[in-house]
């Protein structure tokens, strides 16, 4: 099994759809260890979902701009584990006057709330946890991108926000490195979870989707991206850092392609 | 199970798992006016009864679900 004996911290669990219950349970099938964190009033679907997964996994809450939140995850962990091999950041949030359409109106507060949860937040969990996984030898990080190297509609401060966790993986990534600490995100396709539906508009990109992907996309199925999360997190990708690796069926390579209605998308 | 068993079951689950108050649970509430349970509240009342009634329900038709009755007719349809 890929990931025998490795303990790992999976954030951003909210239902059995979610991207990070798809990691975990793939996790615990390739043998690793996992440890859920919860946020907020949805800590109460967490430890329902934590019931859905292959083996019992412990719900611990987190709310990842709270410090005295993340010191006890760490005191928690240090205590239960010893150390830590890798951890999944699958948090993002922008209030809604950031996102679907309000770019110009958007308030700075909620432009740089975007920014604090959903990309700062990477280090603040990549800095909480990396005592535990110099304990372990060295570990890896993964989080998860859309990828907004160009404009899209309605995504916003949310993609601003996106643009800069892909530039805090890579400072991560220089910083980590010497402790053999690997820091890399998945730039994944529309995904039909609570946090994408609460985007205007952004299930229709399915329809990009839907025209260009050489491979295809499903956008009720994370099985694939949270496949690639656990190869980062195994001793198979030793030597990847600063990555971001798209698993989105190939749209990013393709310009456009003919829909089913004969358009071009 | 009889029609008003699952209603039964399901007043008590709204009652001890999402903590909303008996007397205002009708059949026709609806959940997000009458009851408010926001969108997240949504999300786990749709797994709640996944778990409690040991039913799947599809995005497709947990869109059609906005008062009590309309969700005891899903789980009547669910039960078969
Ligand atoms: N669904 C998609 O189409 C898609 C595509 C690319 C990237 N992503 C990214 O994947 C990640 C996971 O989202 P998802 O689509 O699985 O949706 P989701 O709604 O299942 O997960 C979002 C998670 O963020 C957590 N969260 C929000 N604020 C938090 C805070 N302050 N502290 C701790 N946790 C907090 C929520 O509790 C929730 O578990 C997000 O970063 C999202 O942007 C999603």
């Amino acid at each position: 099994m890929l990931l025998e004996g490795k303990r790992l911290v999976i954030t951003g669990v909210l239902t059995d759809g979610s991207i990070a219950w798809h990691t975990a349970r793939v996790a615990q099938e390739q043998g690793a260890e996992v440890v859920l964190t919860g946020f907020g009033r949805g800590i109460r679907l967490t430890q329902r979902s934590a019931g859905r997964l292959p083996r019992p996994a412990e719900v611990i809450e987190l709310d990842i701009n709270d410090e005295s939140h993340m010191d006890a995850l760490v005191a928690h962990l240090r205590e239960q584990w010893g150390a830590v091999d890798g951890a999944l950041h699958a948090i993002a949030f922008a209030p809604d006057d950031a996102l679907g359409g309000n770019f110009l109106t958007a308030p700075a507060e909620s432009a740089s709330t975007a920014f604090l949860t959903s990309a700062f937040s990477y280090k603040t969990l990549a800095a909480g946890l990396q005592p535990l996984m110099s304990e372990a030898g060295g570990g890896s990080l993964v989080t998860l991108d859309f990828d907004n190297s160009q404009a899209w509609p309605s995504y916003d401060w949310m993609g601003v926000a996106k643009s800069a966790l892909q530039s805090v993986t890579r400072y991560l990534a220089r910083d980590l490195g010497p402790d053999n600490i690997r820091v890399n995100a998945i730039s994944a396709g529309p995904l039909g979870t609570v946090a994408a539906k609460s985007i205007p508009g952004f299930m229709q990109y399915n329809d990009v989707w839907a025209a260009r992907a050489p491979l295809g996309w499903d956008t009720a199925d994370p099985g694939p991206v949270a496949n690639m999360a656990c190869v980062l997190f195994s001793d198979l990708a030793t030597m990847v850092t600063g990555e971001v690796i798209h698993v989105d069926g190939g749209v990013h390579a393709i310009a456009a392609g003919f829909g089913e209605d004969g358009a071009v998308h | 199970m009889e029609r008003s068993e699952i209603e039964a079951k399901l007043t008590d689950l709204l009652v001890d798992e999402l903590g909303l108050e008996r007397d205002k649970i009708a059949s026709e509430a609806k959940f997000e006016e009458d009851l408010e349970v926001d969108s997240l509240g949504v999300v786990e009342l749709l797994m709640a009864i996944e778990d409690n009634f040991d039913v799947k329900i599809p995005d497709e038709d947990a869109e059609n679900i906005t008062t009590v009755s309309e969700a005891v007719d899903i789980i009547v349809s669910k039960l078969g």
